[in-house]
């Protein structure tokens, strides 16, 4: 049996860069962090794998750099680590990169199990793993706050919905995207970091995965970016001068016209 | 503008109609506003998908506020619209169609089920849109969206797949208003083999919270609340005025406020009367969730505060003692009877 773990890097502030020619998104090592979702999905890929003997592996594609995420991984539980790394995989929307990730976990033999987080903070679409389930013919459930009774053919989880909170038996394979706060996490001892050190890591690049140029990347992405611009201005506004005293004096009177 | 038949599924335009048993969701209305507005430009039609039942009034509402057609499958299967099977239908209905615009609300289920159509028929799918629009030069939709953590909006195409897919947060549209007079049919259509790897084993409703989606007064704290305490201002104000406390993400990411009360994409859309922003910057992120304010009031010390484009009202101060002057003053009053009284009641 085996779960894999997709992560994915995200800028740590809000120092993002964009390309001017091809308006995506400018990604560099510095600042760079695991998207924060991904961290509890990590957290219960290693305690699954370590309650029922699993095989856990974590995949991401991105640029070289990667590899210190998916290092500290390692260090985190997860017993093998592939990063996916090609020029081609550049500019991938999130159906490019669900068919990436898709082909890399069929190379890998299939999976029984697939945790995403919940979205990613950078583009915050939360479409990557219901995209990847579909990419794979798998089941899928979004925004699972806890997971258990795990068998060979099935889990159940619990998960948010519009209303409360839904108790679901699911179908393995599956792919699953885990909220924030699910599984306790906590910081590596120093044998987990000699453990992560020698563990696996390698890179793949789109000629490994046999990708088809037209299906990945940039040129395999069904969307495109055709401008980028700064919200427009609202209309009048006015600014409420004087002293603080005055200002609440205003404000109040503002207040009064609404609320009343 | 007419629709291109060269285009592979120069269709209509759909608008998936989601609803809880049989109540139809606000959201389906607002996309069946902007779908007509533009379909009347694309000289399209527009199209609701009902999965499962819903009564004759339902379907006469979504007539009413825009659609010539009803596409239903009163499949008791699919009553509670269980994810597996209605992507199944919803995909199934794709491909037999070939619709030129597919939108759905960016509920819970809608952010699930979106990308699984989206991917089963492979086409592109932009989440979370603001805006909605046709180039008038190509004919495609342009999706607009908050983008990249800075003051960007972003507009999407789909140029070469079909449908063009889109989501739209609950809230971010204004409702249209009903014509009754409006003329639409009914089709009903067959369901495709339906699977499902999902088993309910439990469903617990929770209250709904007073919720600031529903807020007709909201007063909201970021990071120039400077600390936690401060926040007993905020929610002072707000009760004053019979309203609610919203928040901006870093306050929920530093664990300072409950994640029900956060204000942008990734938290609520709100539309109170009135909203009162101390101490918040305005990242888009942000100002997406209270673009339907009908009247904004911005505190903030930085004269150059982002919010402050936005804003109706703009107040270049420290919100913590603005806000306690302000509490001030309005407390005295209501123990004057003054103000608030009525509004202050639950």
């Amino acid at each position: 049996m085996r779960i894999v773990v997709c992560v994915k890097q995200v800028p740590g502030t809000n120092q993002v860069y964009l390309d001017p020619e091809t308006r995506s998104i400018v990604r560099e090592a510095r600042h760079a962090v695991l998207n924060p979702y991904d961290t509890f999905a990590v957290a219960w890929a290693a305690r699954l794998g370590s309650q029922h003997g699993w095989e856990t592996l974590a995949l991401s594609m991105g640029i070289p750099a990667v590899e210190k995420l998916l290092r500290d991984s390692l260090c985190r539980g997860i017993d093998r680590a592939v990063l996916l790394t090609d020029r081609l995989f550049a500019g991938a929307d999130t159906w490019a990169t669900a068919n990436t990730l898709a082909m890399a976990v069929r190379k890998l033999g299939g999976a029984d199990l697939v945790l995403c987080g919940k979205m990613a903070i950078d583009g915050d679409t939360a479409q990557t793993g219901p995209e990847l389930a579909e990419c794979l013919g798998y089941a899928v459930v979004t925004d699972v706050t806890d997971i258990k009774e795990v068998s060979r053919s099935q889990v159940q989880v619990s998960r948010h919905t519009e209303s409360g909170v839904q108790t679901l038996l699911v179908r393995l394979p599956a792919v699953l995207t885990v909220a924030k706060d699910s599984c306790p996490t906590r910081m590596p001892s120093i044998a987990d970091l000699a453990r992560g050190a020698s563990r696996p890591l390698e890179c793949w690049s789109a000629a490994d995965l046999g990708a088809d140029p037209d299906r990945i990347g940039q040129r395999g992405s069904p969307t495109r970016v055709v401008c980028t611009e700064t919200p427009p201005m609202k209309k009048q506004s006015r600014r409420l001068e004087g002293t603080l005293e005055q200002q609440a004096a205003s404000l109040e009177c503002i207040i009064r016209e609404i609320v009343s | 503008m007419s629709c291109d038949t060269a285009l592979p599924g120069a269709g209509g335009l759909w608008v998936l109609a989601e609803h809880d048993q049989g109540r139809i969701l606000p959201v389906a209305f607002e996309l069946l506003g902007r779908a007509r507005q533009l379909a009347d430009r694309m000289i399209c039609p527009v199209a609701a998908i009902l999965p499962g039942t819903v009564d004759q009034a339902g379907v006469s509402a979504l007539i009413a506020a825009g659609a010539d057609e009803v596409l239903t499958c009163a499949d008791p299967a699919l009553d509670n619209l269980p994810e597996d099977p209605c992507t199944d239908l919803l995909s199934h209905l794709v491909r037999q169609y070939e619709p030129a615009v597919f939108l759905i609300g960016a509920t819970h289920w809608g952010r699930t089920v979106a990308p699984r159509v989206a991917a089963r028929v492979h086409t592109g799918l932009t989440a979370d849109c603001t805006m909605l629009d046709i180039d008038p030069k190509t004919g495609l939709l342009l999706q607009t969206r908050p983008a990249f953590g800075g003051n960007l909006l972003a507009t999407i195409v789909t140029e070469r797949h079909r449908p063009q897919m889109a989501t739209v947060r609950p809230g971010v549209l204004p409702e249209p208003v009903r014509d009754t007079s409006r003329r639409g049919r009914l089709l009903p259509v067959e369901p495709p083999p339906l699977t499902n790897r999902l088993a309910e084993l439990s469903r617990l409703v929770l209250p709904p919270e007073q919720g600031i989606a529903a807020a007709r007064v909201i007063v909201s704290a970021g990071r120039g609340i400077m600390s936690q305490k401060n926040l007993a201002l905020v929610r002072s104000l707000a009760d004053l005025l019979g309203g609610q406390m919203g928040v901006s993400r870093p306050l929920v990411d530093m664990g300072w406020a409950p994640v029900g009360c956060q204000i942008g994409q990734t938290g609520q859309s709100v539309a109170p009367d009135l909203l009162i922003a101390c101490g918040i910057s305005g990242a888009i992120q942000h100002i997406a969730g209270l673009g339907q304010a009908r009247m904004l009031v911005a505190i903030n010390t930085d004269p150059e505060a982002p919010i402050f484009q936005f804003a109706d009202v703009q107040v270049v101060a420290d919100c913590v003692p603005l806000l306690r002057q302000l509490v001030r003053d309005l407390s005295a009053r209501r123990k004057d009877g003054g103000l608030g009284s009525e509004a202050a009641a639950p």
